[in-house]
């Protein structure tokens, strides 16, 4: 097993930028928008854009959330293993609003149809849009693509595409794995 | 975390401490699902669910009904008093007829203890029990626990006293095995003829007296004092059981220390325990019923995890 490093930390934190200002571009002030973290790594993402969009851009008071989709996944019974839930916090009110899924890696589309899915229980956003940091193009199995983001990847179905961030694994940078 | 140990849930007996945590754990995530606007989730849509009642129950056989539902499991209901059990019809027929008809998961309260594991040595089903005699009934144990948990914070090490009709009470037993595994430190108290003589074998404390065992405690479970179940009289009148062990606010008042009490229904207002300390702050008698839901949802998530789909 291979892995080499495609992205490094300087690369990450201009793709983080850019994605900030293309929100600010169509969320103005925030105060119809709330961000909704993806479990487990998309609340990561969620972190450094919230604490960008305040440090950098003088944008306070986001509304945020965090999202798990286990409940709603269409594999199931499906695969091996066990599937552990995290935390869902949505402590605003969802109904009218803008909502915007932020995850780490967008893959096949699965987890944001089930995220379309969960985010219903808490009301009928007015919009709903994705940014994903990575975007493994051609790899989609269902016809979902995101309006933000970072930093399109081309990989196999048999690689691996893996973010890492400084506050949890030491470093930043995406990391592409090669199996045997 | 990795799946549960076991196929079906029998008992207590039969989970380890790994399997307790994995329960608790997924029901904190379901008591925020059943919190939500909308209450329900899709997970066990392709999931058929029977529950087989040989006994009268309302909280528990509501309980799972809703837990079925919020997990969108479609949910069959028989009671033994409408069905052919009456026409002399054998619990393994009666069960493969319904199984016949595509259900995945049985939930069942039988009046005969072990009639849960008799069922999973004989049909491809899951089984959950939902209370087998005077023998087990491990979600109430199961939603004790995360009661406790959720009051106090953890279980190991909190002193639980459990008082009343221990004899006759599956509630007893499968909460004592429970709370062991975990790591509590547990009395039993009541009268000496409601208190069996193996609980001597299980590690706990045995208390005859109330008020020693409210001081000791930190949650107090008030068990219901069960006529039904009793064939002979085990203590002499109502006013003198209420007398000895029914608990009420000035117990909890002269207490130093404040203390939980629990009571897993239905309540005996005036017996086991007075209506003002039901609904005292101390109580989280409600609770119970809420996380109830939360707890069963956890357990068929669990279990119908275990049946995976073949490809074929």
């Amino acid at each position: 097993m291979s892995k080499r490093e495609i992205i490094d930390a300087r690369a990450l934190n201009i793709a983080l930028n850019r994605l900030c200002c293309k929100l600010i571009e169509n969320h103005g002030d925030f105060s119809n928008s709330i961000l909704i973290g993806m479990q487990p790594r998309g609340v990561q993402v969620l972190e450094r854009i919230e604490k960008l969009l305040e440090s950098t851009y003088g944008v306070q008071g986001v509304r945020t959330g965090v999202l798990d989709i286990t409940f709603y996944r269409d594999d199931f019974r499906r695969r091996p293993g066990h599937l552990q839930p995290n935390k869902t916090r949505i402590d605003h009110l969802v109904e009218d609003q803008k909502v915007v899924f932020i995850d780490d890696v967008l893959y096949t589309g699965r987890s944001i149809r089930a995220a379309m899915d969960a985010i219903l229980s808490f009301g009928r956003p007015a919009k709903m849009e994705l940014l994903t940091l990575i975007d493994r193009r051609f790899s989609r199995d269902l016809p979902i693509q995101p309006d933000y983001k970072g930093r399109q990847v081309d990989s196999i179905a048999s690689q691996r595409v893996e973010v890492l961030w400084e506050e949890v694994d030491g470093r930043d940078a995406v990391l592409l794995t090669d199996p045997e | 975390m990795s799946e549960l140990s076991v196929n079906h849930l029998l008992g207590i007996k039969h989970l380890n401490a790994e399997d307790i945590q994995l329960i608790l754990d997924t029901a904190t995530e379901f008591k925020e699902v059943i919190n939500r606007p909308i209450k329900k989730v899709p997970t066990l849509r392709d999931i058929t669910v029977a529950n087989l009642f040989f006994e009268n129950s309302t909280r528990t056989r509501l309980s799972f009904e809703l837990a079925e539902k919020r997990l969108s499991a479609d949910v069959v209901n028989f009671s033994a008093a409408s069905s052919s059990v009456k026409k002399g019809e054998t619990l393994v027929d009666t069960v493969n007829n319904i199984l016949s008809m595509k259900v995945d998961m049985v939930v069942m309260r039988h009046p005969n203890p072990g009639a849960g594991e008799f069922l999973a040595q004989h049909v491809d089903a899951s089984i959950v029990n939902a209370g087998d005699g005077a023998h087990e009934h491990p979600t109430q144990a199961l939603l004790d626990a995360f009661s406790i948990r959720e009051a106090v914070g953890t279980l190991a090490g909190t002193k639980v006293a459990i008082v009343g009709d221990i004899v006759h009470s599956r509630v007893a037993l499968s909460n004592v095995l429970l709370l062991k595994k975990m790591g509590a430190e547990v009395m039993v108290c009541g009268p000496t003829t409601l208190v069996p003589k193996y609980m001597y074998t299980l590690g706990v404390k045995i208390e005859h007296n109330l008020q020693t065992a409210i001081e000791w405690c930190d949650v107090a479970n008030m068990l219901r004092v069960q006529h039904e179940r009793q064939d002979l009289k085990y203590f002499p009148s109502i006013a003198e059981y209420r007398a000895q062990y029914g608990l009420t606010m000035e117990h909890l008042d002269a207490l130093e220390k404040p203390i939980v009490v629990m009571h897993p229904g239905p309540v005996n207002r005036g017996v086991e325990i007075t209506s003002e300390v039901a609904d005292s702050e101390h109580s989280i008698i409600l609770d119970q019923v809420q996380n109830g839901v939360a707890v069963r949802m956890a357990v068929l998530y669990l279990l119908a995890e275990k049946r995976k789909l073949s490809k074929s």
